[in-house]
């Protein structure tokens, strides 16, 4: 392939889009009596339905000692509930060619369901069963931490997963969205499994949830399944989220950690901004133009097209519900890794001194804009994005407002929000490589200090 | 991608699945100049895709050249008489659309989604260069040192996938699907602008392409537009490499081993047997059969391996019969901490046999099947898939293997699923990987690795 990941950034903030020749969705939101928030679109291009739900619970609510309990929890919903065993689950419903599955990321646990309408009923009975009646069995708790740890061995061996760790580890500063999901050794180890009934029991809760259903299935047939599986679900108190908001340490920090590499895989970034900041549409802007637009970016064109010096070379800012991050992600040999970095920074100080040209401006734009159909072409898409959407509160007119948001974005907003947001110096750099041959030191091209 | 390194191969025996019978109606239109048109109609939503596939690949290349074919998909975006080195893109992105490419042993493929009042554009572009690339040679040197940076990404740094590499390696002597799609760092080093002029004089023409349009198209419209920008581009009279033939792979005689030391976490062992491909019927047995093996975590070394021995940290069965060329069944996978790749290794074979003596039982044997047939009618819902697969088929020989592939599923049975594991599945013909993991001297010493300063 000949871009891995380029305009994946693009698509992991997945709230881009215009409604150039918007589908009409025609989508129907309620507030059901327990508190649940449910969103329905009924598409009937193939008879199969597509469920996304979205659990308020992730590392924001888990104490650090214990990070990675939302995770364990996620992991643990299909491994036993109390009238089926986790042979069960995954024969009864793998039997229907469906999937259920879940998992804890940043802001929150993603709960999917994807199954044939013929055997709609079943499958939805499988998913309610895992969502309301898993039992946590101390042997699968065993199994499945045993299971966590042991792929956080295996992904030492994988440079970009060792940078991105390191990277939020610098960035955070001791705030959760600096841990892994997963957690660590220690704090995997200190889990119980009253732990996982406790906080399943606390955040697993109607008002603290909102379900996507899109695909065949009518309002009526919806009805009846809520009926039939979800009245048990009663209301109950929402827990609080006790937010800290992230804090920037204000210095310069580089780590550079020592591998047996061909590449240096190099990460470059600082804090970013939250979802809901207003600022988030001159920053789509401005990033497309910077590293977010592909082979229209600008560290595209400068660090592969002109030097050959990279396969991939990407920024984006995180879509989170807290203040995100910006990232710059390249890999290079280790010994252009010097080179690279300073062409990044080259690059980030020119787009914050100087205004962005109109043609770039309008390119950005158009593409943000006009490639709204993507962000949701398929019934998978489309119950993701309707979540997100509630989640991050931006309205279900939000899909008819996008493009004016991005239209209304100026050279000069560019400008503003490049100075704002993006790190001249205080910025923090992780190095995976062999460095013997990245010749880095601790301050690595840091002319001004 | 340009291979098939082993966490893709799931991927693509999952788009497999999705290969199989009549969804959408397929019109097929044949231009003088051999062209062949598809159109797929999806009129769900405004989009459409626009995919150009050229029947050569890595399997077509000469091996001092390896990686050729990959790296002239690259140049393909490097700029025509018509269109500068950094437009094509930029010219897709201005229109809401995304673009890409990929190549594999058997095909080149590149594609455009965007608006489907826009496939003109797309169609303009791709008609451009198959006839007049500008293969500029200071060009070529720039992006073959992309290559190999990518070549490093996915090989060089990645120990799975460098197992991989040798393992298919080492099971094809003779057949270049032996060779990686990516080429070898020497063979790049060695592949010079003339080299890769001759390959695109070679292979780029309408009589060795294809065109596959799914989406929001009208088919007459369609049919229209692709005459309007391809008919004028000639036949190649002088295809110099087409009557070069293919060698076939002599039978094995015995099991091969291969080691491979290289810094690592866990040990990973990789097993792949000489198997035939589609429309072979044996090819349907074969995808059950890793249906079985491997379809989620119900299945035989899942529920054994992972769940009920805690052996393994992950356990595969892994089978694609859309080649051209007989290729391979992969059993494989990463032991749990705690075991080793030998143990692992033993408990692969044990179900192997077991699978041979004991054939699947009903409820696995009609899972297999409800597998295969759900992630089929699933993927008709990206006009990306419903694209590739017809593309996919015509590559290996015909799109109306599609059709066929569904009824090829359902005529499976219990004893066929043990007959082709006994007559393939047998240690003569097998070549077996093991993934050494070694830790650097100087890493260990500085664990955990990290030299903080600020």
């Amino acid at each position: 392939m000949r871009i891995k990941k380029i305009l994946l950034p693009l698509i992991a903030v997945l709230l881009f889009f215009s409604p150039a020749q918007a589908l009409e969705l025609n989508v129907t939101r309620k507030v059901l009596p327990n508190g649940l928030v449910l969103l329905h679109s009924e598409r009937k291009n193939i008879p199969v339905v597509k469920v996304s739900m979205i659990v308020k619970a992730g590392p924001l609510d888990e104490p650090p000692e214990k990070a990675g309990l939302a995770n364990l929890t996620a992991e643990l919903l299909n491994e036993g509930t109390k009238t089926r065993t986790s042979e069960e689950i995954s024969s009864g419903i793998e039997f229907l060619g469906a999937s259920v599955g879940a998992s804890a990321d940043e802001d929150f646990t993603k709960l999917g369901l994807s199954v044939l309408k013929k055997d709609m009923d079943k499958g939805f009975e499988i998913f309610s069963d895992i969502l309301l009646n898993p039992v946590f069995p101390e042997r699968e708790v065993a199994r499945v931490k045993k299971n966590i740890k042991d792929a956080l061995t295996q992904q030492e061996e994988d440079p970009s997963f060792v940078a991105e760790r390191a990277f939020r580890e610098a960035l955070y500063n001791g705030h959760p969205y600096g841990r892994l999901v997963s957690g660590s050794t220690r704090t995997i180890d200190a889990i119980t499994r009253d732990d996982l009934v406790n906080f399943h029991s606390a955040y697993y809760v109607p008002g603290n949830a909102i379900l996507a259903v899109v695909g065949d299935i009518s309002e009526e047939e919806l009805g009846a399944v809520m009926d039939k599986y979800f009245k048990t679900w009663a209301a109950k108190p929402v827990p609080e989220r006790k937010i800290k908001e992230p804090e920037k340490s204000g210095k310069k920090e580089v780590v550079l950690i020592d591998r047996e590499l061909t590449q240096a895989s190099i990460l470059f970034g600082n804090l970013g901004i939250r979802r809901d900041d207003p600022d988030y549409y001159a920053v789509s802007v401005m990033n497309y133009i910077l590293g977010g637009g592909g082979f229209a970016s600008r560290l595209m064109g400068e660090i592969r097209d002109k030097m050959g010096l990279a396969y991939d070379v990407h920024s984006f800012f995180t879509t989170n519900k807290e203040k995100g991050r910006f990232q710059v992600g390249v890999q290079t040999k280790n010994e252009s890794a010097p080179k690279v970095i300073d062409i990044v920074r080259a690059e980030i100080e020119n787009i914050m001194g100087t205004p962005v040209g109109p043609d770039e401006l309008s390119d950005a734009k158009a593409y943000l804009t006009g490639s709204f159909p993507r962000r949701m072409d398929t019934m998978s898409k489309i119950a993701d994005l309707l979540s997100a959407v509630e989640f991050f509160g931006l309205g279900l007119d939000y899909i008819r407002k996008y493009p004016d948001y991005i239209n209304a974005v100026t050279a000069e907003d560019v400008l503003r929000v490049a100075k704002k947001y993006l790190p001249a110096k205080n910025y923090t750099l992780v190095v995976v490589g062999k460095q013997s041959r990245t010749g880095l030191r601790e301050d690595p091209g840091n002319k001004e200090q | 991608m340009v291979q098939m390194p082993r966490r893709i191969v799931i991927l693509i025996a999952f788009f497999f699945l999705l290969a199989s019978s009549a969804w959408g109606e397929v019109k097929e239109h044949v231009f003088p100049n051999g062209l062949k048109l598809l159109i797929v109609e999806d009129h769900k939503a405004p989009l459409a895709i626009v995919q150009v596939w050229y029947r050569v690949g890595s399997r077509d290349e000469e091996a001092s050249f390896s990686g050729v074919s990959h790296l002239l998909e690259h140049m393909m975006f490097k700029g025509t008489q018509k269109y500068g080195p950094a437009d094509f893109s930029k010219l897709i992105q201005r229109n809401g659309g995304t673009d890409n490419a990929y190549t594999t042993k058997d095909s080149t493929m590149y594609y455009e989604t965007l608006s489907a009042d826009r496939i003109g554009l797309a169609l303009d572009l791709e008609s451009d260069r198959m006839r007049d690339l500008r293969l500029d040679p200071k060009e070529i040197l720039s992006e073959r040192d992309v290559v190999m940076e990518e070549r490093r990404m996915r090989y060089e740094d990645d120990p799975q996938t460098s197992l991989y590499e040798e393992v298919i390696a080492t099971a094809f002597r003779v057949h270049p699907y032996g060779r990686p799609v990516i080429g070898w760092m020497s063979t790049l080093a060695g592949i010079a602008p003339e080299v890769l002029k001759k390959h695109y004089a070679a292979f780029y023409s309408p009589d060795n392409a294809f065109i596959v349009i799914a989406g929001d198209a009208d088919p007459q419209e369609t049919v229209k537009s692709v005459e309007k920008y391809f008919a004028p581009l000639p036949k190649r009279p002088e295809r110099l490499e087409e009557a070069r033939p293919v060698p076939s792979e002599p039978p094995q005689k015995g099991e091969k081993r291969v080691y491979l030391k290289k810094e690592a976490e866990l040990p990973h062992i990789m097993a792949g047997y000489h198997v035939p491909v589609l429309p072979d019927k044996e090819g349907y047995a074969l995808e059950i059969l890793a249906g079985i093996l491997s379809g989620g975590k119900s299945s035989r070394l899942y529920s054994r391996l992972v769940y009920e021995k805690q052996l393994a940290l992950e356990a595969y069965a892994d089978y694609s019969g859309i080649h051209k060329d007989p290729f391979l069944f992969f059993v494989g996978g990463t032991p749990a901490v705690g075991h080793t790749a030998e143990e692992l290794e033993q408990a692969l074979y044990d179900e192997v046999e077991r699978i041979k003596k004991e054939p699947p039982t009903d409820f696995e044997l009609e899972k297999a099947k409800n597998q295969a047939e759900a992630a089929f009618l699933m993927g008709q819902d990206s006009i990306h898939f419903q694209a590739e697969i017809l593309g996919m088929f015509e590559i290996i020989g015909d799109w109306r293997l599609k059709e066929e592939y569904l009824k090829g599923i359902k005529e499976v049975t219990a004893d066929d699923v043990s007959r082709v594991a006994s007559k393939y599945l047998v240690p003569e013909n097998r070549t077996t990987g093991i993934l050494i993991p070694i830790k650097n001297e100087k890493t260990e010493e500085a664990k955990p690795g990290h030299h903080h300063a600020h």
